[in-house]
């Protein structure tokens, strides 16, 4: 009877906790989709749910003169699809050939890339800048995908853990069929890496959608802004004033990224325990 | 027989191509003479101005002379010299590559003649490159990109460590830039004004990864243990409520939950006051500053952490459990002695490398407090500023590169003991063969 009560209690309790932590992981995001749908602009809300709900929030984000939310989107889906294309090019054939293959220099590489990814990344961000600035490629958005998209190759070396576990045996058996290298990696491993291309697609679209930092850095000119240049100085600029219009513009900014998650959660678990069983 | 291979290495070596020309390979010849001629028009007038703007920073700052009618701009822009300088040596360098491969591939094709062969056609050498350099061919492009958009700045921004680029006494192009050595790293570490900054942010920045490090995994081992327990339900349910928070890009998380906590409007004072509590100074007073990022951090972190934990709890071995069972082990005891230390053998390299991720927890600190509130005595830092946000602002708001630098190499320094160490540790731990 006692072990049968002890259990009830430890049920109880478990569950109160987990509706609290739900309750807790899921409040920001729900205020703030309520906050955006409030009249008025002032932070300060005497309830929790709007009483007089509006989109007129949502409206003038695209139609104010001094937002031009409707281009920053168009803006930030071009450079993040863009990035994405390319980053997953560059990294899936770069940490194929090193894992794969084994030649002069490949341990010398990698090492040379973990020290590279060591070095805080505004450290360089100042040359990058003067480069740019000598290439005529300020306020571009050329730059912001030219430099994501190299970036991102040392970021990758998840791709290659998955590279690794792949047995070799696949390829030998294809190279005694008479398959050459470039019939074995389009034929026989893209298709089996769609987990990781997958993961790493989703993380540098995200990358390049949300970086506010360099890509303020580079593009100067508002009509260039990607949506995260645009939120970073509505914030700066009236976070007091104008809140519900943040409100409005986060959750628009937040959406499709949640969305992309949703559909690719899977992936994405499966790509952060394979990074972490590779250390 | 030795006639072609030497004949062809000297004529290699006097230009590009002329031994592959001389072993009959005409296209490979005729592209590596292309080479050699773009590459002198490149270099002859460049490479000795590169090294002279490396070595010296220019000689005259920048300033109006009058040269015929006109008032032209002329003199020396210290940074900009060291930069072209870089790039004319890296190519520099890749051309230096081409070369050495380009007489080695004469001698091979000399000899090859030699023992009586026949050169190969161009297209027997497209296919030879295809099979056996595959790896190369795929590896070109992404280390070019690599090459000047990562390696190229980062030696740049080493350099720069070693100048006196700073404001406002040495800003091309009214002034000229100048090699220091090492005096940025005593200045930064014996001057009093900055050594007390120093000191305090990289105390601050080892508290806070610690802290953070440690509240965001056992944060993540708990939670995760609660959702695993046999008889809870909905188990899908609550772990995609709880990976909610990991799904909102920080951008907007970390902003909204500047707003919440915000002292005078924020919802979080407002609670406070129906209960009869008074509001606290969340982000304006040092010590509850420093106590929001924390909060708020677990907020973020502890997802990441959950997702992990839960994957490493489907790993053990159910019978572990059946025989800890059957031996009359409580549940307490079956957590102790069978799914901690599997946790915590599965997890320790990710744990090392997420306090060497803390170290550089950019987005948390810049968003939610700016490394706000501001401390007088610091020079161009806050009480919760990071040392990586603290180079941040040395750099954009401050133009303090030669100071920005230098406290990069240090997190360098940080970092890879850091890693190493991390590294010997779990390889220690497989030879161990602790979990067979």
């Amino acid at each position: 009877m006692s072990t049968k009560s002890s259990k009830y209690l430890r049920l109880t309790l478990s569950y109160v906790i987990i509706v609290v932590l739900a309750l807790c992981a899921l409040y920001p995001a729900v205020w703030v989709l309520l906050s955006s749908f409030r009249p008025g602009s002032s932070l300060f809300a005497d309830s929790f749910f709007p009483k007089n709900p509006t989109i007129d929030h949502y409206k003038e984000l695209f139609t104010s003169p001094s937002f031009q939310y409707g281009t920053w989107y168009w803006n930030t889906l071009k450079i993040a699809t863009i990035t994405m294309i390319l980053s997953t090019f560059l990294t899936t054939i770069s940490m194929y050939a090193l894992s794969r293959f084994r030649f002069k220099g490949r341990q010398n590489t990698l090492t040379l890339m973990l020290i590279l990814g060591m070095f805080p990344s505004f450290m360089s961000m100042i040359a990058v800048y003067i480069l740019l600035l000598q290439l005529n490629l300020l306020d571009t958005h050329t730059a912001l995908i030219l430099v994501y998209s190299s970036g991102s190759v040392l970021g990758g070396f998840i791709v290659k853990g998955f590279y690794d576990t792949i047995p070799r045996s696949l390829d030998e058996a294809a190279r005694i069929d008479g398959a050459n290298h470039f019939t074995i990696f389009w034929r026989i491993m893209l298709p089996l890496s769609r987990p990781m291309l997958t993961y790493v697609a989703l993380t540098t679209f995200t990358g390049a959608w949300v970086d506010f930092i360099f890509a303020r850095l580079v593009l100067r000119s508002k009509e260039n802004w990607t949506l995260a240049v645009g939120m970073w100085d509505m914030v700066s600029n009236f976070q007091n004033s104008n809140f519900t219009m943040f409100a409005a513009g986060a959750v628009l900014i937040a959406v499709p990224i949640m969305i992309l998650f949703a559909f690719l959660q899977k992936f994405l678990v499966e790509g952060l325990t394979a990074g972490a069983s590779k250390g | 027989m030795q006639r072609h291979r030497k004949t062809a290495t000297i004529l290699s070596i006097l230009s590009m191509g002329l031994g592959q020309l001389y072993n009959r390979q005409f296209v490979k010849g005729i592209l590596l003479l292309l080479v050699e001629a773009v590459g002198l028009v490149y270099f002859v007038p460049r490479l000795g101005n590169a090294i002279w703007g490396i070595v010296t920073l220019g000689s005259e700052p920048a300033h109006m002379e009058r040269i015929g009618k006109k008032m032209v701009q002329v003199g020396d822009h210290s940074i900009y010299l060291l930069i072209n300088g870089l790039i004319v040596v890296l190519v520099f360098a890749i051309f230096a590559v081409i070369y050495v491969l380009n007489v080695r591939d004469a001698y091979r094709n000399g000899k090859h003649r030699d023992e009586g062969g026949a050169p190969a056609s161009i297209r027997e050498t497209l296919a030879h490159v295809a099979d056996k350099n595959f790896p190369h061919l795929l590896l070109t492009l992404p280390a070019i990109s690599v090459l000047f958009l990562t390696i190229m700045p980062i030696i740049m921004a080493i350099m720069l460590a070693f100048t006196n680029y700073s404001a406002p006494n040495h800003i091309p192009p009214a002034k000229l830039v100048d090699w220091v050595g090492f005096q940025t790293f005593i200045d930064l570490i014996q001057l009093k004004t900055w050594s007390h900054t120093f000191y305090g942010v990289f105390v601050w920045t080892v508290i806070w990864a610690i802290i953070a490090t440690v509240t965001t995994y056992f944060g993540g081992i708990l939670v995760a243990l609660l959702i695993n327990q046999s008889d809870i339900r909905l188990k899908g349910l609550w772990r995609t409520i709880y990976i909610v928070p990991y799904a909102i890009p920080q951008l907007i998380s970390l902003l909204v939950m500047r707003n919440l906590f915000n002292g005078q409007f924020g919802p979080i004072n407002q609670y406070l006051g129906y209960f009869g509590l008074g509001g606290l100074p969340w982000l304006t007073d040092p010590f509850w500053a420093k106590v929001t990022v924390i909060i708020v951090n677990m907020w973020v972190g502890i997802p990441v952490s959950m997702v992990l934990i839960l994957g490493v709890l489907t790993a053990i071995p159910k019978d572990l459990y059946e025989a800890a069972e059957v031996d009359g082990a409580t549940p307490f005891q079956k957590l102790r002695i069978i799914t901690l230390p599997f946790v915590l053998f599965a997890t320790a390299p990710v744990l090392i490398m997420q306090f060497a991720g803390n170290i550089n927890n950019f987005n948390v600190i810049f968003l939610l407090t700016n490394g706000d509130p501001v401390k007088g005595d610091y020079q161009y830092a806050g009480a919760t500023d990071l040392l990586v946000t603290w180079l941040f602002k040395l750099t954009f708001n401050n133009s303090k590169y030669n100071m920005a630098s230098a406290i990069g190499i240090i997190i360098f320094v940080i970092i890879a003991t850091l890693s190493i160490w991390s590294y010997r540790r779990s390889k220690s731990f497989k030879e161990e063969d602790m979990i067979q």
